[in-house]
């Protein structure tokens, strides 16, 4: 563990979350167990690791959607800019208003596209009136990639998009509450090669901009868009370093053996 | 064999029994030829004793069916024929009265006859019955034998029994499906048989734009003020005021108030006890929701508008749309759950996790994403409570008024048509007719009502799919 832990302090300069000695149990089952991480704020953070590890339980933890599943219990400390997430003064709306999340299969609201992307700042009442929602949809759009291919039907069904559209709206409804944190569960996932790459050339443009968190499967994908990777397994981090050095020169066995695809 | 319908019942146990006789033959025969090592027969050896049984048995049943609906019809004809008919009263109500009383004589259901005429009869009756029970007898079980005996005859192991059977069982199935579509289809037109008849003699346009009804004065034809009114827009408006207005005020928000709270805050538990507590108002018969209506929910009303200084009177279009929303919210609640548990738990997620609250996300997803189903759950309540009889009967009185003021009586089509059609009544008067042509346009506004909330729900449905 103590390696861990300093494995887990050894992330770039600028930290945005930091979590220390996080464990997540639903009911009496431990997922995730006792892990350290920084999350650096410049770059792409991969969470990797073969099925059932707890990658998805550990991301949730991050903007604290493990609250909505009733047996969910988080322990540990999960520091974002330096605040307690968990502590009782922290409200989850705002919390989550700064730590954005996409989810494997694209979910866009049965709203229109306009809408869809609008929802978040009307919640929180970032925009002061039309016009300044109007630009809002429009940056957020724009930043997704997905301007120039719905600027004429913003009226349309969110839902009568392709998968890959789909999934760039969900990002584009994450950027526009502006949150710092865009945690990605396999976003790319349920999506084909082409809508896959679009995703990833995105995830390029987005770096710097967000602090983004993204949990793949994909090996290629982790090496393609991660500057930081981490290898989960069995809900332990076993290993945390730079993407490059994850992949040509892990430092633990059982690191190698899943990239090279031993077991997985 | 003196009474008949015992005599059938032992000719159809009679060409069961062949029947069951020939299933086990066939099979037997089936078997043999089914041994291993040869070709594999095509179908199994009880596939060949349902083909002999079906064949024994359906041609006699075909028959007995027949049979019975001509054979009263024969023993007649053969009554009639005889001498000691040749004297009968030319009344034909006289005649009927001694045929009847024959009859029973000769079934043995009565022993002494009270016109000595009836008494000559009976023995002829008798010998008519008897005689066309034993020709049925024969010609049923000839049947069912050559029936069965030709199917043996087939039973081979090339012979597609399997097939056979299957086509007959798939016939079966379809004529169980058509008699539901027929009787429906029989209800329709004897209803608008009737209504025709009333359009005959009250138009169309007084009926559906008629504001004034008074059915009641139309009794007799030389009765003074014989014609009566027949405008139902004050029923269509009660009913519509009942039902679709007061009732669905109550049952719309109760319904999908308790849906959201059974589907998003209530714990499994709460939600395992609360969720049968609800359906079982939709089991209490609506005559019990009439009486509460009638005893206690319209006297509350009443003293409520008196305190009001609103003048009341003890049946109330308020009381009868209360209690009958408490009646529907079952119908509300159960749909919307339904389609609000049918949303994705992505839906909720993806609100969640943008950092809306969950009243937020049931306001702004849940809810909207749910709202055809909803709707299609409204339309079916609606219509529901407007065909709903027993409340509105019991609570909202019968006075056609048209009014928009809940405390005073309203009547509905419902109670129009049981009050039009209880009590001694001619069947060719426009007041019993009306019945019918009330009821027609229920039919048909409930018809239309479900089909528009069915294609919604089945929409809405085929969107998450
Ligand atoms: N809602 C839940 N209730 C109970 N157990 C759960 C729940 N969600 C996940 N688990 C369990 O927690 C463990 C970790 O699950 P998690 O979804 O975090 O894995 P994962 O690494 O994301 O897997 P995958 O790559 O397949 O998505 C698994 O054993 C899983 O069965
Ligand atoms: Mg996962």
């Amino acid at each position: 563990m103590k390696q861990e832990t300093e494995l887990g302090q050894q992330a770039g300069q600028n930290i945005m979350m930091t979590a220390r000695n996080v464990s997540v149990f639903y009911g009496g089952k431990m997922a995730v167990n006792d892990v350290s991480i920084d999350i650096s704020k410049d770059d792409v953070t991969a969470f990797i690791g073969p099925s059932g590890c707890g990658k998805s339980t550990f991301l949730r933890s991050f903007n604290r959607m493990n609250d909505t599943i009733p047996n969910a219990r988080v322990e540990g400390r999960i520091e974002l800019d330096g605040e307690d997430i968990y502590a009782s003064g922290m409200d989850v709306v705002q919390l989550r208003a700064r730590v954005g999340m996409v989810f494997q299969k694209p979910n866009p609201f049965p709203k229109s596209i306009y809408e869809n992307v609008a929802y978040g700042p009307r919640i929180h009442g970032l925009a002061a009136g039309k016009t300044a929602l109007d630009e809002i949809v429009q940056r957020s759009l724009r930043r997704a990639g997905l301007w120039e291919e719905v600027k004429d039907r913003l009226t349309d069904s969110g839902t009568a998009l392709s998968g890959g559209q789909q999934q760039r709206l969900c990002i584009a409804r994450a950027i526009a509450v502006d949150p710092e944190v865009i945690l990605m569960d396999e976003p790319a996932s349920a999506l084909d090669p082409i809508a896959t790459a679009k995703i990833e050339e995105l995830i390029h443009e987005l770096r710097g901009r967000y602090a983004i968190v993204i949990v793949t499967h994909n090996m290629q994908q982790a090496a393609r868009v991660s500057q930081r990777t981490a290898f989960f397994h069995l809900g332990n981090l076993v290993e945390y370093g730079d993407t490059s050095q994850i992949f040509t020169n892990p430092r633990e066995t059982r690191t190698k053996d899943y990239i090279t695809g031993r077991y997985g | 064999m003196r009474n008949p319908s015992l005599s059938l019942t032992a000719i159809l146990l009679l060409v069961l029994g062949l029947g069951l006789a020939g299933w086990f033959a066939a099979r037997a025969k089936a078997r043999a030829f089914a041994r291993p090592g040869e070709t594999r027969p095509h179908s199994l050896p009880s596939y060949h004793g349902w083909y002999v049984l079906l064949w024994a048995v359906l041609p006699a049943l075909l028959f007995l069916g027949v049979w019975s609906s001509v054979s009263g019809g024969l023993v007649m004809q053969a009554v009639m024929d005889s001498p000691a008919a040749a004297n009968l009263p030319g009344f034909e109500m006289q005649r009927q009265a001694i045929f009847t009383e024959a009859r029973a004589l000769a079934d043995g259901t009565k022993t002494a006859a009270f016109n000595p005429q009836a008494t000559a009869l009976a023995p002829v009756f008798a010998e008519a019955t008897t005689r066309y029970t034993i020709i049925a007898t024969v010609v049923a079980l000839l049947l069912a034998f050559s029936g069965g005996a030709f199917a043996f005859t087939r039973v081979s192991p090339g012979f597609r029994a399997r097939t056979k059977v299957e086509r007959l069982v798939m016939a079966a199935l379809l004529i169980a499906s058509l008699i539901a579509i027929l009787t429906t289809l029989g209800i329709v037109a004897s209803l608008l048989f009737e209504a025709l008849r009333f359009f005959s003699m009250v138009s169309p346009i007084e009926f559906l734009f008629g504001l004034n009804w008074s059915p009641q004065t139309a009794i007799r034809a030389d009765q003074a003020g014989s014609s009566g009114a027949f405008g139902a827009i004050p029923l269509f408006w009660g009913t519509i005021f009942i039902g679709a207005i007061i009732a669905m005020i109550v049952a719309i928000p109760l319904g999908l108030m308790s849906a959201i709270f059974l589907t998003q805050y209530a714990s499994a538990t709460v939600r395992r006890w609360m969720k049968p507590l609800l359906e079982i108002l939709a089991g209490v018969p609506t005559v019990v929701y009439g009486y509460f209506a009638a005893l206690t929910v319209a006297p509350a009303v009443r003293g409520f508008a008196v305190a009001l200084g609103i003048p009341g009177s003890s049946e109330s279009a308020l009381a009868a749309g209360l209690v009958m929303g408490i009646m529907i919210i079952p119908f509300v609640s159960s749909m919307a759950d339904d389609s609000i548990a049918a949303v994705p738990q992505a839906m909720r997620d993806g609100s969640l996790a943008l950092g809306a609250t969950s009243s937020e996300t049931i306001k702004k997803v849940l809810v909207p994403a749910a709202l055809p189903g909803v709707v299609g759950g409204v339309l079916l309540a609606v219509s529901r409570a407007i065909g709903e009889t027993m409340i509105v009967v019991m609570a909202a009185g019968l006075a056609a008024n048209l009014t928009i003021n809940p405390f005073e009586s309203v009547t509905t089509v419902t109670t129009q048509i049981v009050q039009l059609l209880t009590g001694d009544q001619e069947f060719d008067s426009p007041k019993t007719l009306a019945a019918f042509a009330l009821g027609l346009v229920l039919f048909i506004v409930t018809l239309l009502l479900n089909i528009v909330a069915l294609r919604v729900v089945k929409k809405y449905r085929e969107a998450y799919e």
